[in-house]
């Protein structure tokens, strides 16, 4: 498969939360500051990026050969929670400005289902390292991308005046409602 | 439990205490597979599953577990319980797993199953915790079924359920001729269309009981105020 394909349609046309839904809890959770969107999605893409390329050698190279594929749940999610927390450790111990401004958002990313899904996908899909890596940086640039612009919508939102029973949580979904319709316009684009 | 979530029927207790619409927990998996009915109540069914099998064995470990390493040794377990399960829907509703796909695996990282065993099946025991997790459960399977039907039914106009097992029809009614349908509510913008205005519905439902229970409290008030006026009053009377 051409890269370029892969990495535009996992970008933008299956955007993974606006076209898959997921990711969906950390997207309604942090989006309300940009600078905590801008915080999250550099998290995600580092997790993302590191998990899958690890899951996919785990997969190949120790539960293939040992005959155990119906375990790649559990080795997975084992494999994404342990690493989250060495990321964790190692950013703490050498970086502590780093880990004052990304620190509160590495544990919620254990549970954002966008890791444990690429993982899988990589799977499923069959790919090779190379389309393992470019799949996973993709996905994990277009969470960033639209949480990024969906933060900044809902900046202004919290300065309109909103109906009582849609403040908060609703008005943020009809935004996200509206946001779908736009990228549904890049599905002609491959 | 406290005494007045207690008094609260079935129904407002699915409404108080949904996971979904209340508490935003598990939305992926809700906007994701709400395209039918079908979907679904298989979603649900296998949710009910794992939540209440998790909160069960998860009440009979959390005393022999180690408090630093709890939240892994949870994870070990639901993640063993969505694999069983997977593999039971893959063998007998085979059609079913397809078309959920990794939403079922996905099960693993939903919030309510980690939720729920975090805050109540870790401290309470396991006739309770059960109870929780069927509650929890059904309450998600009701937040699916609502979404589906009318995403189904605006975009498709009409309503259908079949067997899961062998994939036969049970029943399927046409209730919006084809050229009134509404197509864009089977898409991703009528997923996100349809939770916002569920989420608003319910939100509306509460504030209004808080604004009656507001409103009871204050009359109340004015009543015990005016009782004591007429009580003050012909003291001052007497005097």
């Amino acid at each position: 498969m051409n890269l370029l394909t892969l990495f535009l349609s996992a970008l933008l046309i299956n955007n993974v939360i606006l076209s898959k839904f997921i990711g969906m809890c950390p997207f309604m959770g942090v989006s309300t500051k940009l600078s905590s969107a801008i915080g999250m999605g550099v998290a995600v893409i580092f997790v993302i990026f590191g998990a899958s390329v690890l899951s996919w050698a785990l997969y190949y190279y120790a539960l293939v050969p040992l005959g155990l594929e119906y375990m790649k749940l559990i080795c997975f999610i084992l494999l994404i929670a342990a690493f989250v927390q060495f990321v964790e450790m190692f950013i703490k111990k050498n970086s502590p400005a780093l880990y004052k401004s990304l620190g509160i958002y590495l544990p919620l990313i254990t549970t954002n289902c966008a890791v444990l899904y690429v993982a899988l996908d990589n799977i499923t899909q069959k790919y090779n390292l190379i389309e393992t890596m470019v799949n996973s940086i993709a996905v994990s640039a277009g969470f960033m991308l639209v949480l990024v612009i969906f933060a900044t919508i809902r900046e202004r939102l919290a300065a309109s005046d909103v109906p009582e029973a849609w403040k908060g949580n609703p008005i943020a979904f009809v935004v996200a409602a509206i946001m779908a319709i736009a990228f549904s316009a890049f599905a002609g684009l491959v | 439990m406290s005494t007045t979530e207690k008094k609260r029927g079935f129904w407002s207790e699915m409404i108080y205490n949904n996971p979904v619409f209340g508490l935003y927990l598990g939305i992926c998996s809700t906007l994701a597979i709400t395209t039918t009915l079908n979907n679904a109540i298989g979603m649900g069914v296998a949710v009910i599953a794992v939540l209440t099998l998790s909160n069960i064995v998860i009440s009979l470990i959390a005393p022999l577990t180690p408090d630093e390493i709890h939240i892994p040794v949870y994870i070990v377990v639901i993640a063993t319980l969505v694999t069983v399960v997977g593999m039971l829907m893959q063998a007998y509703t085979p059609e079913l797993y397809s078309t959920l796909g990794t939403f079922i695996d996905l099960i693993v990282v939903n919030c309510i199953i980690l939720g729920r065993a975090e805050a109540y099946a870790s401290s309470h025991n396991v006739a309770e915790s059960a109870r929780d997790g069927l509650m929890m459960g059904l309450s998600y399977t009701f937040s699916l079924i609502a979404m589906s039907l009318i995403r189904q039914l605006l975009g498709t106009g009409v309503l259908e359920f079949s067997n899961p097992m062998n994939n036969q029809l049970i029943f399927s009614v046409r209730l919006i001729p084809e050229s009134f349908v509404i197509p864009v509510f089977t898409t991703q913008t009528g997923a996100f269309l349809t939770f916002a205005i569920l989420a608003a519905a319910i939100s509306a439902i509460k504030n209004n009981d808080a604004k009656k229970a507001a409103d009871a409290a204050k009359a109340r008030a004015d009543k015990e105020k005016a009782a004591a006026a007429k009580a003050v009053k012909p003291a001052k009377e007497a005097a």
